[in-house]
């Protein structure tokens, strides 16, 4: 999980409505995978949306509503999102430990307006500058700034990276 | 400027004065992970090359979840745990010993400690004076190996109770009632802080339960100023001189204060299917309940089971309405024992079950069947929770349980009372 981050993603939004839970994304019923994550990534979010495992590309987003990731704590729930090629998460809100481990995995989490995106529109999102583009309704929207020591650990490619490069947090 | 306590632990673990807002690293007193977690901790540390514990007396590995296992790839998960306990030499606490939030307040966390847990439900600490918080597993991994995390420092919000509980209500209607009011992402990445003269007065198991749900309101910790109370639950664990006073000052800045009178509060349950989703136990009379299951760090405790005990005394089940009861730990299920309690409930119908997590998490143990209803003293009631998405859970205190599995229907416990 240690590639280089894209700052320019392109892909297809997968629309998911408010308080979408860590049990939607990576359910306890398969607590057994948790040791096999490209198998549970398998089922990542079809509690929430059967079609999603076998229809997500690689690119594509994954847009919720309000208190996206609420829950456990379980790391395993960004991993899997990251793993089937999500590009970013976007949402409203997030829950904070649930936005914590995507940043430590290395998947973007961007708050924005998402009620204005639709299912299957294409987004065009630059990290860099903050700007998401729904090229479908010829829109743009900004999101909000990571604060800088999340920045640090995403570019580094996650938090297993950014330790195992400095031997300790340079964060400071 | 005066302190919050979130303020004050979170500075003298940076060595510096910390406000709201600022980021830091900071010490970490304890570290833990769980079954479902841990694993993945030690396979970042094996990546990053750090299979070390810095504080391995005060690093624990809880088989809680799954335990005894039900699968063999759990075993196996198991099995990892183990040898990195004795690799490393932290505490593995097996099988049948209890649920990680039990056992770390029985026997680990102290106040004024940090505690980051591998498990959302780690701010249950919060409730002895410590700055008690879940994280994922790769940051408590660096958490054990370095012995420090970074954290932003939370903003907080004061909740001042007043007043007393009537009878049949308690600590679990409170915080039910609370998070309906704020919702469930009403306190996120905020730490909420409870206090006021119901607080003083209350039990720890009581404060235990309010800290347990402060991540239901999406909050990052529930801290509770410890007092004469703290002090008498150390005692009784043997840690009294781990005992010290922390409390808020007197002008410490909150980003908000809110008052609640206790005197007011009716018997919560939560319906499916998220916390905030909350109503009073009458308002909700006459739904059918399938299974009810008493236990869990929210409320598996001696005091809970004690009440749930009291309600069941010579009375059985519904015929339709199964019971479960887990304590929460060994010690729990031992005074359980010498109290009579589970004689109580395998006489009413229960079928009682070794200390852990139980079904709460959806593995094994009383996983829901299509359409059906549980009424659960856990936490969480979010879809598929108890492994089946068609599954319907309801929360609610031990009290309100153990009436409703006697009538088959969620019940006000002030029926049977």
């Amino acid at each position: 999980m240690a590639e280089e981050m894209q700052n320019n993603l392109k892909g297809k939004a997968w629309k998911f409505g408010d308080d979408i839970s860590t049990d939607h994304i990576a359910p306890g019923r398969l607590f057994h995978l948790r040791t096999n994550m490209p198998e549970l990534a398998k089922h990542v979010l079809e509690d929430a949306d059967p079609e999603f495992p076998n229809k997500v590309r690689k690119g594509d987003f994954v847009v919720g509503g309000r208190n996206f990731g609420l829950g456990s704590s379980r790391e395993h729930a960004p991993t899997i999102i990251k793993i089937s090629g999500v590009g970013a998460v976007l949402a409203k809100s997030f829950a904070r430990i649930f936005f914590r481990n995507a940043i430590n995995v290395g998947l973007p989490v961007l708050i924005c307006d998402t009620d204005q995106i639709d299912p299957e529109d294409d987004l065009e999102i630059d990290l860099s500058t903050g700007l998401i583009k729904d090229i479908t309704k010829g829109i743009e929207l900004t999101f909000s700034p990571l604060p800088d020591v999340m920045i640090t650990i995403l570019k580094d490619g996650g938090l297993a990276a950014h330790i195992s490069k400095y031997g300790d947090f340079k964060l400071e | 400027m005066g302190k919050t306590l979130a303020e004050k632990i979170i500075g003298e673990h940076a060595g510096k004065e910390v406000s709201a807002g600022d980021i830091v690293v900071a010490a970490v007193d304890v570290a833990a992970v769980q079954d479902g977690t841990g694993p993945l901790a030690v396979q970042q540390l094996e990546k990053m090359g750090l299979v070390q514990a810095k504080n391995p007396e005060r690093t624990v590995l809880f088989i809680d979840h799954a335990a005894p296992s039900p699968h063999k790839d759990l075993s196996n998960a198991h099995k990892i745990l183990r040898d990195f306990a004795k690799k490393t030499g932290v505490d593995l606490s097996e099988v049948g010993t209890g649920v990680c939030h039990q056992r770390l307040v029985e026997d680990y966390v102290n106040p004024g400690d940090i505690l980051i847990g591998a498990d959302s439900h780690t701010c249950t600490s919060g409730a002895l004076g410590a700055f008690a918080t879940g994280m994922g597993s790769t940051d408590v991994a660096v958490g054990i190996a370095l012995g420090k995390t970074w954290l932003r420092v939370p903003e907080t919000i004061r909740i001042n109770v007043s007043g007393e509980f009537k009878d049949g209500v308690c600590a679990k209607d409170l915080i039910l009632y609370l998070i309906g009011k704020i919702t469930a992402d009403g306190a996120t990445y905020k730490a909420l802080e409870f206090g006021g003269e119901t607080i003083e007065k209350m039990a720890m198991s009581d404060r235990f339960t309010l800290s347990n749900m402060a991540v239901e309101a999406g909050a990052k910790t529930g801290l509770i100023a410890s007092d004469a109370t703290t002090r008498a639950f150390l005692e009784s664990r043997g840690r009294a001189d781990k005992f010290r006073e922390i409390a808020p000052d007197e002008d410490a800045v909150y980003e908000e204060i809110i008052e609640i009178d206790a005197s007011t509060l009716e018997p919560m349950v939560s319906a499916p299917h998220t916390v905030d989703n909350t109503s009073t136990a009458a308002g909700l009379a006459g739904t059918k309940v399938d299974q009810v299951f008493i236990g869990t760090c929210t409320n598996g405790r001696i005091e809970d089971l004690a009440i749930a005990a009291r309600i069941l005394e010579g009375k059985q089940r519904h015929p339709d309405t199964r019971l479960i009861v887990v304590p929460a730990s060994k010690d729990v299920y031992l005074d359980a024992i010498a109290a009579g309690y589970i004689e109580t409930f395998i006489k009413a119908g229960a079928a009682v079950m070794a200390p852990g997590c139980g079904p709460c998490v959806g593995v094994h143990q009383g996983i829901l069947g299509d359409g059906e209803v549980c009424l659960s003293t856990q936490n969480r009631n979010f879809q598929g929770r108890m492994g089946n998405t068609e599954g319907l859970i309801y929360l609610s205190s031990p009290a309100t349980a153990a009436a409703s599995v006697i009538k088959g229907e969620i019940t006000d416990p002030r029926e049977v009372l």
